[in-house]
C-alpha cells in the first residue's frame, strides 16, 4: 500500500462527492485548455495567413483594414490604387528593382458567401502560402492568362460548395449579399490543395475576366452608379494576352501600345501583393538602387497608396486587442479552476470529521503525523491531477468538436492534438494548487487526536 | 536505553484528564507494572476503569503527566511524537475492541497498511524506501508476509475481500494478522472479543495465544470479561495495579 493508493481508496470510498470535485475541476481546466487552443491555433493562422508575402500595397486607410480584406478576406477594403502601382512594383517599374514579385489583387463579389478574388494565374505560382509550401493543385490546373473566365477555388470553397472541375460558377454583385445580380461565368479549373489558410476560402478568377464583367456591369448601369461595394473600378480591359500561365498575363509597363496603356492606367484595384527582395543582396549597396526596406517609406510618401507590412499588423492586432481578450478570458478560467480548488478544499475539509476515526487507526498503526498529512495532499494532488487531465481531453475534443464550426465562419482550422506549450504549466500549476487548498485538510488530519478519535469511534 | 530483561516496565505512571470545570480527573497510577519478552497475561477491569487509557500510554499514543514507560529498555516518555509512532509501529501491534479494520481495503490491503507505516529496514536505502512507501508500497517480501499472516489465521481464500464481506469473526482474525504484520515484540489486545458472540470469542483468544506463542511475542489483553481472562496463567486487576481509584 503506497500513500497514492491509500489516498485513492479514500477518493474510491467517497465516489460521488470525490466525482463531482473532479468534474468541476475538469470544466475549469477544459476551459482554460480550450481558451489556450483557440487563442493559439488563431494567432498561428492569422501568422500563417500572412506568411505568404512581406508587403501589400493598397489604398490609404486602416492598414489592418486592407490587410483583412487581402489576405483574410474578411470586411471591406479600404479604397483602391491605380493600377499604375501594380506597374511601378513589376518589373521595369520605378520600384522594380526591390521586388521579387508582385501580383494584383481585386476583390468583388462573392459566390455562395465565398469571396471571389481577382489576380493573376502566377499568385499560384510565384507566391508560396507557407515558407517552402508552393501551392498544389487537388485536382485540375492553374487558370491560363488568356482564357478569362476561368477560375480556381480553395479546398473549403469546393467541399461547401460541390464545386468540380469543370463546373461554372456566376458570382454575385457585393461582398457578402448571396442574392444579388449575377456577373458573367467563369469555369473552375483548378482546385487548390488545402493549405490552412484562408484562401482555403476564397475563388480566384483570371483578373482580366474580373475586369470585364465590371466593365460590362458599367456599360448596363450606364455609368450612372457606382459600383456599390465594391472596390474595382472598372476599365478598359485588355482582351489580349498570350494565354500562358507563369508570364504571359504579367504587364510589361514599356512597350506596351499608348492605347492599351491608357486602358491599363485607367484601372483601379484592390491591392498589390509584393515578395520583396533579400535586403542584404549586395546589388543594395549601389546608391541608386531601392532598398526593400525602404519601399514602404518609399509608397507611404505617395498620395494614393500606402504599404503596410502584414506580419506586423497582425502581431500587432494580437498583442493589442486580441491578446487582452485572451488576457481577460485566460483569467477568468483560472478563477474557475481556483474555485474548482475550493470545491476540492471543501469537499475533503467535510470529510475530515467522518475520518478522523480512520485517521486515527492509521496512527496507531504507526502512520506519523506527517505521513497522514501526506496521504490528505496526495488525495487533494489526485482529484486536481485526474479531473485535470480529464479536462485537457475534454477542452481539446470540444475545440475539436466545434473545428468544423470554427473552419466554417472563420477558416481556421482546429486540430484536437494542437497542444499548446502553455498547457505543460497547468500541471504543476495544479499540483500547487492542490497543495495549497489540501494544507487545510492536511492539517485537520495532522492535528487529530489519535486516543480520543479511537475512544469516540470505540 | 536501559536492559532490565523485561520487556514492559511501567514505574510510577499518572494519567489525568481535564475537565471542563478546569479540575483534572485521575485516572491511572501505576506505581510498578512489568511483562517479560513473550509473556502472554490479560488486565481486568470495570467498563471506563482506564484499561483502553493505559493501552495508550504504553503504545505511546498518549503521554503520562509522569512516570516512565519502558518497553525493550527504551523509555518511550522521553520520546519526541515522531519517534513514538516509529517506535509503535516497530515494537507494538494493536487489536482493537472493534476491530477498526479500514473499510475501503480488502484483507491483505488492511494488513499491508500497517507495514506501509512500518520502520525502514536497516537494509534498505533511504530513497527506496521513500519510493516503496510513497509509490509503489511495500516490497514484495512484505507482501508475501502479509499473504503469509493471513493464510495463518484461516483468511487465505479473502485476500481481497473487503471488511464488509468478511464475517465478523473473520474481520478480528484480519486485525491479529495485521497486528503481527510488523513482527513486533508486544500485542496490545483492548477487549478484542467484546464485539462478537461466545462461540468466536474463544476462536479470538487462541488465535491470539496461538500466533503470539509461534512469532514469540508478548501478548497484553485488557477485558472486563472474566471468562476471557481466565484462560491466561496471569491476570492483573487494574483496580489492584492502579494507586487511583475511579468512580
Amino acid at each position: 500500500m503506497s500513500l497514492w493508493k491509500i489516498a485513492w481508496r479514500s477518493i474510491q470510498q467517497r465516489a460521488l462527492a470525490s466525482g463531482l470535485t473532479a468534474l468541476s475541476m475538469t470544466l475549469g481546466v477544459a476551459l482554460v485548455v480550450a481558451v489556450l487552443v483557440i487563442y493559439g491555433v488563431l494567432d498561428k493562422s492569422f501568422k500563417r495567413g500572412a506568411q505568404g508575402y512581406d508587403m501589400i500595397v493598397g489604398a490609404k486607410g486602416s492598414p489592418l483594414q486592407l490587410v483583412l480584406t487581402t489576405v483574410y478576406h474578411l470586411g471591406r477594403p479600404p479604397g483602391t490604387i491605380p493600377y499604375q502601382y501594380y506597374l511601378d512594383l513589376s518589373p521595369g517599374g520605378r520600384f522594380s528593382d526591390a521586388v521579387r514579385a508582385a501580383v494584383p489583387v481585386c476583390v468583388g463579389g462573392n459566390y455562395k458567401g465565398f469571396r471571389v478574388i481577382g489576380t493573376e494565374p502566377y499568385y499560384f505560382a510565384d507566391f508560396e502560402y507557407l515558407e517552402g509550401e508552393q501551392y498544389e493543385f487537388a485536382e485540375g490546373r492553374n487558370f491560363n492568362a488568356g482564357n478569362y473566365f476561368e477560375a480556381v477555388i480553395g479546398s473549403t470553397v469546393a467541399r461547401e460548395t460541390g464545386l468540380e472541375v469543370g463546373d461554372t460558377f456566376r458570382p454575385v454583385h457585393g461582398l457578402d449579399a448571396e442574392q444579388g445580380e449575377e456577373h458573367e461565368p467563369f469555369t473552375v479549373v483548378g482546385i487548390l490543395a488545402p493549405t490552412g489558410t484562408p484562401n482555403d476560402r476564397a475563388l480566384f478568377v483570371n483578373i482580366e475576366g474580373f475586369y470585364l464583367v465590371h466593365e460590362h456591369e458599367e456599360e448596363d448601369q450606364a455609368g450612372g452608379e457606382a459600383a456599390g461595394d465594391e472596390t474595382v473600378a472598372p476599365a478598359g480591359a485588355t482582351h489580349g494576352g498570350d494565354g500562358e500561365a507563369s508570364s504571359g498575363g504579367r504587364p510589361e509597363a514599356p512597350g506596351t501600345e499608348d492605347e492599351e496603356l491608357e486602358k491599363l492606367l485607367a484601372r483601379q484595384m484592390t491591392a498589390v501583393l509584393v515578395l520583396r527582395k533579400d535586403p542584404m543582396s549586395p546589388e543594395f549597396d549601389e546608391p541608386d538602387v531601392t532598398n526593400p526596406l525602404a519601399l514602404p517609406r518609399l509608397i507611404n510618401r505617395e498620395p494614393d497608396a500606402q504599404a503596410v507590412e502584414p506580419a506586423q499588423v497582425i502581431a500587432d492586432l494580437f498583442g493589442g486587442i486580441v491578446g487582452n481578450v485572451q488576457t481577460i478570458l485566460l483569467v477568468l478560467a483560472v478563477l474557475i479552476v481556483i474555485v474548482a480548488g475550493i470545491g476540492i478544499l471543501v469537499s475533503i475539509y467535510n470529510s475530515m470529521n467522518d475520518r478522523r476515526h480512520e485517521i486515527a487507526i492509521m496512527r496507531a498503526l504507526g502512520a506519523r503525523r506527517v505521513t497522514v498529512m501526506m496521504i490528505i495532499l496526495c488525495e487533494s494532488i489526485l482529484l486536481a491531477i485526474g479531473g485535470g487531465l480529464l479536462g485537457v481531453l475534454l477542452g481539446h475534443s470540444l475545440t475539436w468538436a466545434f473545428s468544423p464550426m470554427i473552419a466554417e465562419h472563420t477558416g481556421v482550422i482546429v486540430r484536437p492534438w494542437e497542444f499548446q506549450l502553455t498547457e505543460l504549466i497547468l500541471v504543476p500549476g495544479l499540483v500547487l494548487l492542490a497543495t495549497a487548498v489540501g494544507y487545510l485538510p492536511a492539517v485537520v488530519a495532522y492535528r487529530t487526536d489519535v486516543a480520543q478519535s479511537l475512544t469516540a469511534g470505540a | 536505553m536501559e536492559e532490565s530483561g523485561k520487556l514492559l516496565e511501567l514505574r510510577k505512571v499518572k494519567k489525568s484528564f481535564p475537565q471542563p470545570d478546569g479540575s483534572r480527573l485521575h485516572v491511572l497510577d501505576i506505581p510498578r507494572f512489568e511483562v517479560d519478552a513473550g509473556e502472554q497475561l490479560a488486565i481486568m477491569g470495570k467498563s471506563g476503569c482506564g484499561k483502553s487509557t493505559l493501552l495508550h500510554l504504553i503504545a505511546g499514543i498518549s503521554r503520562p503527566d509522569s512516570g516512565r514507560i519502558m518497553i525493550d529498555g527504551w523509555d518511550i516518555t522521553l520520546f519526541e511524537e515522531h519517534e513514538c509512532d516509529i517506535f509503535r509501529a516497530k515494537m507494538v501491534g494493536y487489536v482493537f475492541q472493534t476491530f477498526n479494520l479500514l473499510p475501503g481495503f480488502t484483507a491483505l490491503e488492511n494488513v499491508l497498511m500497517g507495514m506501509t507505516f512500518g520502520p525502514r529496514p536497516p537494509e534498505r536505502s533511504v530513497v527506496r524506501h521513500f519510493f516503496e512507501r510513497v509509490l509503489w508500497g511495500p516490497a514484495r517480501a512484505e507482501r508475501a508476509r502479509a499473504r503469509r499472516l493471513l493464510e495463518r489465521v484461516g483468511l487465505g481464500h479473502r485476500l481481497t475481500h473487503r471488511p464488509t464481506q468478511l464475517s465478523v469473526g473473520e474481520q478480528q482474525r484480519v486485525a491479529v494478522a495485521r497486528a503481527l504484520a510488523n513482527r513486533p515484540k508486544l500485542i496490545l489486545a483492548d477487549e478484542p472479543t467484546a464485539n462478537v458472540d461466545v462461540g468466536h470469542q474463544q476462536q479470538i483468544i487462541d488465535l491470539l495465544c496461538q500466533t503470539c506463542r509461534e512469532e514469540n511475542v508478548a501478548l497484553l489483553i485488557v477485558t472486563h470479561a472474566p471468562e476471557v481472562a481466565e484462560q491466561f496463567e496471569r491476570i492483573e486487576m487494574l483496580e489492584e495495579l492502579n494507586a487511583v481509584i475511579v468512580q
